[in-house]
C-alpha cells in the first residue's frame, strides 16, 4: 500500500446513525503508544444490534481503536487514550470498574485462545467471574453459548476433553462462545477470521450475524468480502484517521473519498 | 583436484572429525554407566533397602543404605519444596511483572550469576547462615543449602517458560473481566504446566547429586533419623566417606549408592523430557 498522508488530509465523510440507535459512541480519540500518537481524533459511532466493520489497511490503527473499546490497551503502561468513548451514557475512558466493563464488552482475538481447560470450563470460567450457578444451570449456560457460536453439534459429545483439541476453526468460535457466555452487550472481534480457511470462516460469519439479535458486534477485518457480508456499517481509517463512516450498503457501492474508493478497488493493493 | 570433488572431500572429512568427537564424548559416558552398573549391581542386596550403613570392618554383604536412601528423600523433597515455591514465584514475578521495572533486571541478573555460582560456596554460604547460628548440621540446613542451589533453575525456567505463553492468552483472560492474579494462576500456569514439571524434575536433577552443599551443611550422620531438626545421612555423603576407605564392604555399598543416584538423576532427565516433549506436541 503506499497511501500517503495527502489522502488522510482529504475531507472525511461521516453518515452516522441516528443518534438515539448509537449503543456506543467514540468521539476526537486520540492514542498514544508511548510518545507515538496512533489515532487522531477519532469519530466511531456503534448502532445498536448492528455489525460495525473496521477496514484500512495494515497500521491504520483499526486494531488500536477496536482496543480502547474495552480498555484492554490498560494492561500496557505507556499506552493512554485520550478523548471520549460514550457507552450508555457513561464515558468509558473514566471508568474504574473494569471487570465490569469487561463483562459488558467481551472481546475475541486474531488467533484463536482456547483456556487450557476443557471446552466446558472455557466457557464457564468467565461465568464463574460474575455469578455463583448451580450446575445444571451452567450446563444451560455452556449449551445455550456454544448453541448461539454454531459449535454445539460439533462438541455436545465432548464437552470434558480440553479446548485445546479442536480445530482452530472451532476453537475461535468456542472463543465466541466464551465470549458471548457472560452475555456482553457489546462483542469486539479482532480480525477473527484471519487464521481460519473458508469454511471455518462462512461458519464464524453465520453465527455472528445470529448473534446480532441480542447485541452489538463491532469487527476489524482485512477481508473486504467479509465486511461487506455481515455488516451493517463500515468506517474505514487511514493513518489512525477515520476517513469514512456510513452504511456498508453504500460504503462499498460508492466510497466517497478518493482513499476508500483507491482501498476498495484494490489499487494500491 | 575439481572445486567440486574438494567439497565432498572436505565434507567427508569435518563430518568424520564430528563423529569421531561424538563417539569419544558418548564413549565417556557410555563408560561410567558401564562401571557404574557392572560395580554397582554387584553390592546389591535387600540388605541395601533394609540394612542401615555399616561399621568398618564388617563382612562383605553386611549393611546397607537405608538411612542414607531416606536422608536424601527428605533432603530432596523438603529442598525441591521449597526451591520450586520460591522458583516459581520468582520466576512468575519475572515475567509477568518485571517488564521494564529496575529491580527485576536486577534479579535476573543476580539469578543468573547464581545460577553458575560453584556449589560449595553455596554450601559454606548456607553453613553460615543455617548451622552456625544454631551450632549444629541439620537436614532443614541441608535441604536450604540445595534449595539455594537449585531456585535459580526453576527461577530461570519459570520465567522462559511464561514468557512462552501468547500475550493475546492473557489479553483473552483480562477480557472476561479476570484480574491478572487469577489469569496467572488459572490460565498462564495450567498452559506452561509441563514445561513447569520439566524445570522442576531438571533442578531435581541437579539437586540430588549434589554432595560439597552436604558436607557442611548436614554433618553427617551413620544412624536412621527422620528429624529434619538432627543431623542426616545422605546418599552422595555416604559415597564422599565410602568410597575413599579401604574397606571393601564401603567400597560396595559406596558403588551401590552411586548407582541409585545415577539412576534417579537418569529417571528424573528421561522423564522431564517426556513431559517436555508431550507439552510441545500439544501446540
Amino acid at each position: 500500500m503506499s497511501f500517503n498522508s495527502s489522502h488522510a488530509d482529504q475531507t472525511k465523510v461521516m453518515i452516522a446513525p441516528p443518534e438515539a440507535d448509537q449503543v456506543l459512541s467514540v468521539k476526537g480519540l486520540d492514542f498514544f503508544y508511548g510518545k507515538n500518537q496512533a489515532l487522531f481524533g477519532v469519530d466511531l459511532p456503534v448502532a445498536r444490534n448492528k455489525v460495525t466493520a473496521l477496514i484500512g489497511p495494515s497500521g491504520c490503527g483499526k486494531s488500536t481503536l477496536l482496543r480502547t473499546l474495552n480498555r484492554i490497551y490498560d494492561l500496557y503502561p505507556g499506552q493512554r487514550a485520550e478523548g471520549e468513548i460514550r457507552f450508555e451514557g457513561e464515558d468509558i475512558l473514566a471508568e474504574r470498574d473494569i471487570t465490569r466493563l469487561r463483562a459488558r464488552i467481551g472481546m475475541v482475538f486474531q488467533r484463536p485462545t482456547p483456556f487450557p481447560m476443557s471446552i466446558y470450563d472455557n466457557i464457564a470460567f468467565g461465568v464463574r467471574l460474575y455469578k455463583t450457578v448451580s450446575k445444571a444451570e451452567m450446563d444451560v449456560i455452556v449449551e445455550r453459548s456454544l448453541t448461539r457460536s454454531a459449535l454445539w453439534d460439533e462438541v455436545k459429545d465432548k464437552l470434558h476433553t480440553s479446548g485445546l483439541g479442536l480445530s482452530g476453526g472451532q476453537q475461535q468460535r468456542l472463543c465466541v462462545a466464551r465470549g458471548i457466555a457472560v452475555e456482553p452487550e457489546i462483542l469486539l472481534l479482532d480480525e477473527p477470521a484471519s487464521a481460519l480457511d473458508p469454511l471455518s470462516t462462512a461458519k464464524l460469519e453465520t453465527a455472528l450475524v445470529e448473534l446480532k439479535s441480542s447485541l452489538t458486534i463491532v469487527i476489524v477485518t482485512h477481508n473486504l468480502q467479509q465486511a461487506a457480508r455481515i455488516s451493517d456499517y463500515t468506517g474505514f481509517m487511514l493513518l489512525g484517521k477515520m476517513m469514512e463512516f456510513r452504511s456498508s450498503s453504500d460504503a462499498f457501492v460508492k466510497p466517497e473519498t478518493e482513499a476508500m474508493r483507491d482501498y476498495v478497488t484494490g489499487r494500491y493493493g | 583436484m575439481s572445486r567440486h570433488s574438494r567439497r565432498i572431500l572436505m565434507n567427508y572429512v569435518f563430518v568424520g572429525l564430528a563423529s569421531l568427537a561424538t563417539l569419544v564424548a558418548v564413549a565417556a559416558l557410555v563408560m561410567i554407566l558401564a562401571s557404574l552398573v557392572s560395580k554397582g549391581l554387584g553390592g546389591f542386596n535387600l540388605g541395601v533397602f533394609t540394612q542401615d550403613q555399616p561399621g568398618g570392618g564388617g563382612d562383605l554383604g553386611t549393611g546397607g543404605l537405608r538411612n542414607a536412601i531416606v536422608g536424601s528423600l527428605i533432603l530432596c523433597g523438603v529442598g525441591m519444596v521449597l526451591s520450586v515455591v520460591i522458583g516459581l514465584l520468582a520466576g512468575t514475578w519475572l515475567a509477568e511483572y518485571g517488564d521494564g521495572n529496575r529491580l527485576a533486571s536486577l534479579v535476573r541478573f543476580l539469578n543468573d550469576v547464581l545460577l553458575s555460582a560453584p556449589s560449595i560456596l553455596i554450601g559454606l554460604f548456607a553453613y553460615q547462615m543455617f548451622v552456625v547460628p544454631f551450632h549444629t548440621g541439620s537436614a532443614l540446613a541441608g535441604a536450604a543449602a540445595l534449595a539455594i542451589l537449585t531456585i535459580p533453575t526453576v527461577t530461570r525456567t519459570t520465567e522462559d517458560i511464561l514468557r512462552l505463553q501468547s500475550s493475546q492468552l492473557r489479553e483473552a483472560g483480562m477480557a472476561l473481566g479476570a484480574g491478572k492474579g487469577l489469569v496467572i494462576r488459572s490460565i498462564i500456569w495450567k498452559a506452561s504446566r509441563t514445561g513447569l514439571m520439566t524445570g522442576a524434575l531438571l533442578g531435581f536433577a541437579r539437586m540430588s547429586g549434589e554432595t560439597a552443599p552436604l558436607i557442611f551443611t548436614t554433618a553427617g550422620n551413620q544412624f536412621f533419623s527422620m528429624d529434619v531438626t538432627h543431623s542426616i545421612a545422605s546418599l552422595p555423603i555416604v559415597i564422599f566417606n565410602f568410597a575413599l576407605s579401604a574397606d571393601e564392604n564401603w567400597q560396595r555399598l559406596a558403588w551401590a549408592a552411586s548407582l541409585l543416584i545415577a539412576v534417579a538423576v537418569l529417571s528424573a532427565n528421561i522423564i522431564g523430557r517426556h513431559l517436555a516433549a508431550r507439552g510441545s506436541q500439544h501446540k
